[in-house]
């Protein structure tokens, strides 16, 4: 990869930047219509200990929501590919649970479980499981027969299949899903924190919003950009730690290239 | 290990891949099977490792007869076959991690490693050695089984031709020391008269045995290969369908 290459994807993201920076400023566009990024990153500054105090609740909520989903995809996973029947019966339902917008079950969450964390953490779940248990599935399920049939033939039993074989092979195609659930995780707590809170960045957004301070809305959505890019960050690690044969492969290449 | 394969056959649902297939293997004795592509070469390793079950027949080690998976063969298929995100001294230890007796196996693998040119190898991953390499560790993971009658399904049919002269003259130095009975399926006629003691030679569709070639050289060399024109003429005009004796 050549230096422009490296350096094309920030220097369109700034450009784009510059531009919105003069025409908010060229054509005097007011803060309550839209904020300069200018003014989003001085807001985001300024507020950024409140921020910080509300971005704290939120990612417990995504967190505890992720670690839900991770460990109940997990489960289910296997069930769906060791078990055909369930597969039938439990696929339609995971997949009618995506067509619902989740901002249409988050109040009904709210009217069940009260205020508290759990209908947050529900939403977080509900956006969370869904690419989890998919990926993870997937992965058992596209194991090359060849392999499987030579722990058979070493007399491995079942649950051995699943530990030597199919649980490694499916951990590059369960990381996918857990990097789009970590994406969502976030946006998935807002959501709930939205309908009806009294902390997270959720309930700030909506604040800031009834006030029209419009640049406190931007620093928040910079606050969740910034926040989901970290789970996003903290799955690679996880990938990194858990497949040490990736990480020597990276470095293989890596080193080819020099 | 004595295998006897009596009246064996299997079909893939309506299609016939074995018929009334019968054949021994001695004790020690190396023997390849050779035949057209769909002959059912690799279905027979199949059903004598236990993936497949036979409609009928009895397979008989040492005289006893075993069904299903009996842990007396060795399996060891055309791909390397090696866990990607496993170290080699992980892969080749599988049987042993399988039957929780993986620390002694360990112990034993390491000592096998420079012997089957993987000295060094032990905590590289798969995707950082050559094809031939791979090929090796797959086949010390084979012998590392304990079982008794390895069956070996195109071992070297991946590799590049300088890569698998130099894999065949290493299993022959190898195999002469192992004194373990091998079936091996390949598509090679050199590779077969290289390596066995005995060739067989499978017709189509379930035809069962159409010729069979004893290989009497006790030692040989690539100029001995090169001088076997005749042996081998033979071995083609059988497998091409044409009027051969048995010899």
């Amino acid at each position: 990869m050549n230096k422009f290459s490296k350096a094309a994807p920030a220097a369109v993201i700034l450009a784009l930047l510059a531009v919105w920076e003069l025409i908010v400023q060229i054509a005097g566009i007011p803060l309550y219509v839209l904020p300069a990024p200018s003014d989003m990153l001085k807001a985001f500054a300024e507020e950024f200990p409140v921020l910080l105090g509300h971005a704290g609740v939120t990612v417990m909520e995504a967190a505890a929501g992720m670690l839900i989903s991770f460990a109940v995809g997990i489960v289910v996973g296997i069930l769906i590919d060791a078990m055909p029947t369930f597969r039938k019966c439990i696929y339609p339902i995971l997949v009618v649970t995506q067509t619902v917008p989740v901002i249409v079950l988050a109040p009904i969450f709210i009217i069940y479980m009260g205020f508290g964390y759990a209908p947050k953490i529900l939403t977080v779940v509900l956006m969370c499981f869904f690419p989890i248990v998919v990926s993870f599935s997937d992965g058992l399920g596209e194991m090359d027969e060849g392999y499987l049939n030579l722990v058979r033939t070493y007399g491995g039993s079942r649950l051995q299949l699943y530990r030597i074989v199919k649980i490694p092979a499916a951990m590059i195609s369960l990381l996918s899903g857990l990097k789009v659930a970590a994406t969502y995780s976030i946006s998935g707590a807002v959501v709930g924190e939205w309908i009806a809170s009294q902390s997270g960045l959720g309930y700030y957004l909506i604040r800031a919003k009834n006030s029209y301070m419009l640049d406190d809305v931007f620093a928040c959505v910079l606050m969740i950009i910034l926040l989901s890019l970290m789970m996003n960050g903290l799955v690679k690690l996880f990938g990194y730690l858990v497949l040490p044969s990736s990480r020597r492969k990276r470095r293989t290449e890596t080193a080819g290239k020099k | 290990m004595r295998l006897n394969v009596k009246n064996l056959n299997f079909a893939y649902e309506d299609k016939e891949v074995i018929r009334d297939l019968s054949f021994e293997v001695k004790d020690g004795e190396f023997i390849s099977l050779l035949g057209p592509s769909g002959c059912g070469k690799s279905t027979l390793l199949n059903v004598l490792a236990g993936i497949l079950k036979p409609e009928s027949g009895e397979i008989l080690i040492d005289g006893e007869a075993v069904e299903g998976i009996c842990g007396k063969f060795a399996y060891m298929p055309q791909d390397d076959l090696l866990f990607p995100w496993r170290t080699i001294l992980d892969n080749v230890c599988l049987f042993g991690e399988i039957h929780r007796r993986k620390a002694g196996m360990e112990a034993e693998a390491r000592r096998q490693m420079e012997r089957f040119g993987l000295a060094g190898c032990e905590d590289k991953y798969p995707g950082e050695l050559s094809g031939g390499m791979r090929q090796r560790a797959a086949f010390l993971r084979t012998t590392l089984c304990e079982a008794g009658i390895y069956l070996l399904d195109e071992p070297f049919g991946a590799l590049d031709v300088i890569t698998r002269s130099d894999m065949q003259d290493w299993l022959r130095d190898l195999c002469s020391n192992l004194k373990k009975t091998i079936l091996l399926v390949t598509h090679d006629t050199d590779e077969a008269i290289y390596l066995s003691d005995r060739i067989l030679i499978l017709g189509p569709c379930g035809e069962g045995i159409r010729g069979e070639f004893t290989v009497d050289e006790p030692v040989r060399t690539r100029d001995w290969l090169y001088g076997q024109g005749e042996l081998r003429s033979k071995i083609h005009k059988i497998i091409q369908g044409k009027p051969e004796g048995k010899k």
